[in-house]
């Protein structure tokens, strides 16, 4: 159980070196991307100009305020409050991710599926869980909207944040197949035969 | 008492922010109580981050989760109120509206086919406004609940068959909270509707989860389902995030209603560990704002 702090983007090697249970702190860049987000750049085909090889994607949909363009607010949105949304609802989109975009990192709660397992072994990728609900936190990790693109889907645009201390969020799936959720799977169903016994009920 | 549109607006746009920055104290003693009885360090240490988040909310008086939800205002009528209905629900729509604009906030809320969002947390039939009535003299209660996405998804309902009995109904609850796991963000409040219609039953549940921690089933046949799957869903490891631990469920509360003799209705409705709520209270001398 290694902790590991990583600056955005990085390399396949830096992902294959990360275990599941691992902790890690990302620190500059981040991109936030949703259901509709992804619906429209591999259901619809739209692409983006922002480059997203070598970088984690975070599952979100910010509270962001409209303001004029500045130094601070480059995009032209102050953030207000940014956190995670349910990650399994995109599962599909992991290995599309993975190959056209060359995404490495995913970040979300609630953990992912049997495909995305697959193409984090077969492309190099990790799921980092983190802490769903807490966003008010995880806003101060936050230092700036930088970048907005396919913004007609506000507030599921594609958001460019930068970051700073970013974690410590949890190795929840690893690149060798390793996935915390599966020890859970495993104690959830053996209990639950207890747990029917002690109800009194069959099956 | 004759109900005031305009304060009714003012809260409804009050009650909106309020709920989404500040946990009532029900919860947050839950979260003690959860901190305190935790055995599994992964779990302990998100409990931890959780209770932290709610300090940092506080503290920069900022949104406790980035999901504004879906708007539910729950209105609860009195006795000798005077009112226009329509009206009512005109200024809670306003209200909401302005909270939106004003705040601002993110809207979640969209058309179901087309996904456009109007960008003023309202759509067609929502904010959702449920309306009831009471005994209480001159008393207009207005209850707002933002309900989280990752939680309402998990949402079931099984028209179990009299054959299936009470075993049915402890059997699908336990069998939803292992398929929901960490998706619904634990720890969670599991509200259970037993009986009634398939839509009474679907309402039941959702009542339950409202509920405050503590509160008990006012049938004693309800009650006692509560303790018995309070334990089980507790024993099966699944924890916060579900990602191991002892603390899935705060409680699951159960609501009852009678049901026809050919059927056996069971729906779960589940609320986040981010169980938001505020309630605004009309009477002769004001509004009070509370939980």
């Amino acid at each position: 159980m290694a902790h590991h702090e990583i600056t955005m983007p990085c390399t396949e090697d830096d992902v294959r070196k990360l275990k599941a249970g691992d902790t890690v702190t990302l620190q500059d860049w981040l991109f936030g991307i949703r259901d509709a987000t992804q619906i429209h750049m591999f259901d619809h085909a739209r692409e983006t100009r922002l480059d997203l090889a070598g970088h984690a994607v975070i599952h979100t949909a910010p509270n962001a305020k409209k303001v004029p363009v500045s130094n601070s607010c480059p995009a032209g949105y102050e953030s207000i409050c940014i956190g995670t949304t349910t990650s399994m609802r995109m599962e599909r989109f992991t290995r599309p991710l993975m190959e056209r975009e060359g995404v490495r990192m995913i970040i979300g709660k609630g953990g992912l599926g049997e495909d995305s397992r697959a193409a984090f072994r077969d492309l190099g990728g990790v799921y980092l869980a983190i802490i769903g609900g807490t966003a008010a936190l995880e806003t101060t990790w936050i230092e700036q909207i930088t970048d907005v693109y396919l913004d007609d889907l506000n507030p599921e645009s594609l958001w460019q944040f930068y970051i700073k201390d970013f974690g410590p969020l949890r190795v929840a799936m690893d690149s060798h197949g390793g996935s915390l959720y599966d020890k859970v799977k495993e104690t959830g169903q053996a209990r639950r035969a207890e747990v029917f016994a002690k109800m009194g009920i069959g099956g | 008492m004759k109900l005031d549109l305009e304060a009714v607006e003012e809260a409804a746009k009050q009650l909106y922010i309020q709920a989404l920055k500040v946990l009532p104290d029900d919860i947050k003693e839950g979260f003690k109580r959860l901190d305190a009885s935790e055995t599994d360090p992964t779990g302990k240490s998100i409990l931890a981050t959780m209770i932290k988040n709610i300090e940092v909310a506080e503290e920069t008086n900022n949104l406790l989760c980035q999901d504004t939800g879906i708007p539910i205002y729950n209105v609860t009528i009195g006795r000798g109120v005077e009112m226009d209905g329509h009206a009512m629900k005109e200024a809670i729509r306003r209200g909401c509206t302005r909270a939106t604009h004003e705040h601002p906030l993110r809207s979640s809320v969209v058309h179901p086919i087309t996904r456009e969002n109007e960008h003023t947390s309202c759509g067609r039939r929502v904010p959702v406004i449920g309306i009831d009535f009471s005994d209480a003299e001159n008393e207009v209660v207005i209850e707002m609940v933002p309900k989280g996405s990752g939680s309402e998804n998990g949402s079931f309902l099984k028209m179990c068959i009299p054959a299936e009995g009470v075993n049915g109904i402890k059997a699908f609850v336990v069998d939803k909270v292992i398929e929901a796991g960490g998706r619904v963000c634990p720890p969670t409040i599991v509200g259970v509707g037993v009986g009634g219609t398939s839509d009474l039953c679907t309402k039941l549940a959702k009542t339950a989860a409202g509920r405050p921690l503590g509160s008990v089933c006012e049938d004693p046949e309800g009650a006692a389902l509560e303790v018995e799957l309070s334990d089980a869903v507790n024993s099966l490891g699944i924890g916060p995030q579900g990602l191991g631990g002892d603390s899935t469920a705060f409680a699951v509360h159960v609501e009852t209603a009678a049901t026809h003799i050919t059927m056996n209705p069971v729906a779960v409705n589940i609320m986040c560990h981010s169980a938001r709520r505020a309630r605004a209270t009309f009477t002769p001398a004001g509004v009070d704002f509370g939980f």
